[in-house]
């Protein structure tokens, strides 16, 4: 797949200037082909959810046009049922309630903690390190059973808050363990200087390390937010009533009503529950990338 | 405790540094950087005792309770569950689904990350952009989307195999095509994330060696093979346990398009452990089979780390 032009030794180049760019240009053309047809599965799917939730249910059921394009025009009714006449806007401010508490409780807690493993150590910090990267391994499907039991005692089950108590234990572990790398890689010299000219420790986070560290904090935030938008498995196991639901489990299984799927209204339903991530990533794509290979390659 | 103020900053401006610390012994106490480094964790050790620690340990209990979780039995839900066919088809398409879409999503990953690697700086963001966005929907939401282009009378896959005069595919109603559709929607949705591993990786690669490989003829196949990827193996090594685990774990996609069936056919362990413990409510019966996956999460999860630890000091 790679160019196979650079393959060519450098000292039969010189001669053939020409058929190396005509190499390269074909290395290139094929790059493009490839890359092509793998953007069109990738991509798939999304287009059809919009294709879909622009059409009008009667084209729809009419089951005789191709169902890849809109021959009927294209209409926002669907979206007005989905806003008008379902609980849509209640699960999107249960959702953005949720998102918002875990993405604040995930940065404090993770912060202050990374700060502390990350820079101060003390006798047994680097086994919670350690420990803390353990923890993000273990998936919510093996842990949402015993929680369920844990929720209900508690009273929560049922009710958003349950969710803002336990999301965290997705976010805090990954957050803590990137933002550790964050303030690992940041100068000693900063932090000396700091402390001769009087600062403590909270002057020198919050003066600092938080201000240098800023990228890192922001890539934390954005996987913080994503995932605690698109948690599944908690509020389909935890919540029932349409009033304390989120977005995900809202959209997939209240909606549904009778034998008879309302696809475009589903469609609609989703596109406007993914919206939030895809115009943070559009935003702030760099952000989201470094947090994601962040994980691998700090620490 | 030796790590106080005194010794950790440069002798030299110790005295400067420990004259504002007062008499008064618990104030010190405060004072002192591994109280507060202790402190700063509490909310973390907090969070990750009573809410990941004491759950696992609590379903190990509780996975050894009757179903009304009013008497002890013992092992006897895991000895049911082993006496089950259909557990034994759970841990197989758990294992199926979880080694053929890794394979899959490693696959594509690294040739998407080549190809985007071979176009002009210039380009690469738009179609990383561009390639990203199934990681980025939210699964359970994309996933209706699948499902919506997998239903059987509107099956917009169908409609167009039938307009090329072949016959339509039952993807959800027949078991083996069912488990095909799961697994290619879980590739679908993570071959981004090895993508963007991968193109990380490769940018990472110091250019010199391929250089000098080209200098001495290397081609692009012995290129690949002995400098890209001796490079990138402990990378991908990451990755790909990495992606294990999570995949091993799945549950959004069987639980939205097939919830386990036709017969059961797809179901995976955290599915089939919801459909015991909460549908059923039988609650000690779906921790048995969710402790079922730790032995494997348990390996990944160790050799993970290995391959981190390891790739820490390279970068140090």
């Amino acid at each position: 797949m790679s160019t196979a032009t650079v393959a060519v030794p450098l000292t039969r180049r010189i001669g053939i200037g020409a058929s190396l760019t005509r190499n390269r240009r074909w290395a290139l053309i094929v790059s493009y082909v490839f890359l092509i047809i793998f953007a069109i599965f990738f991509l798939l799917p999304p287009y059809y959810m919009v294709v879909t939730a622009l059409k009008s249910d009667a084209e729809m059921a009419r089951l005789a046009t191709n169902p890849w394009f809109i021959f009927d025009g294209v209409t926002l009714d669907q979206f007005k049922i989905l806003l008008f006449q379902t609980d849509f806007l209640i699960f999107f401010k249960n959702t953005v309630i949720v998102t918002v508490c875990v993405v604040a409780i995930t940065m404090v807690v993770s912060v202050l903690a990374a700060f502390s493993l990350g820079r101060m150590k003390f006798w047994g910090s680097s086994i919670l390190a350690t420990g803390i990267f353990l923890t993000y391994l273990v998936p919510d499907t093996l842990l949402f059973i015993p929680m369920f039991q844990i929720v209900k005692s508690i009273g929560l089950l049922n009710s958003y808050w349950g969710m803002v108590l336990v999301y965290p234990t997705l976010t805090v572990p990954f957050c803590t363990w990137i933002m550790i790398g964050y303030f690992q890689s940041i100068p000693k010299e900063l932090d000396e200087a700091a402390l001769i000219d009087g600062a403590g420790h909270m002057q020198m986070l919050f003066k600092i390390f938080i201000p240098v560290a800023l990228p890192g904090i922001i890539a934390a935030m954005i996987f913080a937010f994503t995932v605690s938008w698109a948690a599944f498995v908690y509020p389909l196991a935890f919540l029932y009533s349409s009033d304390q639901q989120v977005l995900t489990v809202g959209t997939v299984t209240s909606l549904i009503r009778g034998d008879v799927y309302k696809w475009g209204m589903l469609m609609a339903g989703a596109l406007l529950a993914a919206a939030p991530p895809l115009v943070i990533y559009a935003f702030l794509m760099d952000y989201y990338i470094a947090g994601l290979t962040a994980g691998a390659t700090k620490g | 405790m030796a790590d106080t103020a005194r010794t950790w900053i440069p002798s030299a401006m110790a005295d400067t540094a420990a004259a504002p610390v007062t008499r008064n012994g618990f104030q010190r106490l405060m004072r002192r950087r591994s109280t507060i480094a202790v402190a700063m964790c509490v909310p973390l050790m907090a969070i990750v005792v009573c809410l990941i620690i004491y759950p696992a340990f609590y379903s190990i209990y509780l996975s050894m309770l009757n179903k009304a979780q009013t008497r002890f039995i013992g092992l006897s839900n895991f000895a049911f569950l082993m006496s089950r066919d259909t557990f034994w088809m759970v841990a197989e398409q758990s294992t199926i689904f979880a080694l053929s879409a890794v394979f899959f999503k490693a696959l594509i990953g690294l040739i998407t990350a080549h190809l985007v690697n071979n176009l002009p700086v210039k380009g690469q963001r738009k179609w990383r952009g561009m390639l990203l966005v199934p990681w980025v929907i939210p699964l359970a939401l994309s996933t209706l989307g699948w499902w919506w282009m997998f239903d059987p009378t509107n099956s917009a896959f169908n409609y167009t195999l039938r307009s090329f005069g072949f016959a339509g595919i039952p993807w959800l109603s027949d078991p083996y095509w069912a488990r095909f559709s799961v697994i290619l929607v879980n590739v679908w949705y993570g071959a981004p994330f090895f993508l963007i591993m991968y193109l990380a990786a490769l940018k990472s690669v110091p250019e010199q060696l391929y250089e000098a490989a080209s200098i001495d003829g290397a081609t692009a196949w012995q290129k690949f093979r002995h400098i890209t990827l001796p490079m990138m193996h402990n990378i991908i090594a990451i990755t790909v346990l990495f992606s294990l685990i999570v995949t091993f774990a799945n549950f959004d996609i069987v639980q939205i398009m097939t919830a386990g069936g036709p017969r059961n056919m797809t179901h995976m362990f955290a599915t089939y452990s919801f459909l015991l413990g909460i549908r059923s409510g039988d609650l000690p019966l779906g921790a048995a089979t969710s402790l079922f996956m730790v032995p494997i999460l348990a390996i990944a999860a160790v050799f993970i780390l290995r391959g981190v630890r390891k790739r820490g000091r390279e970068i140090a």
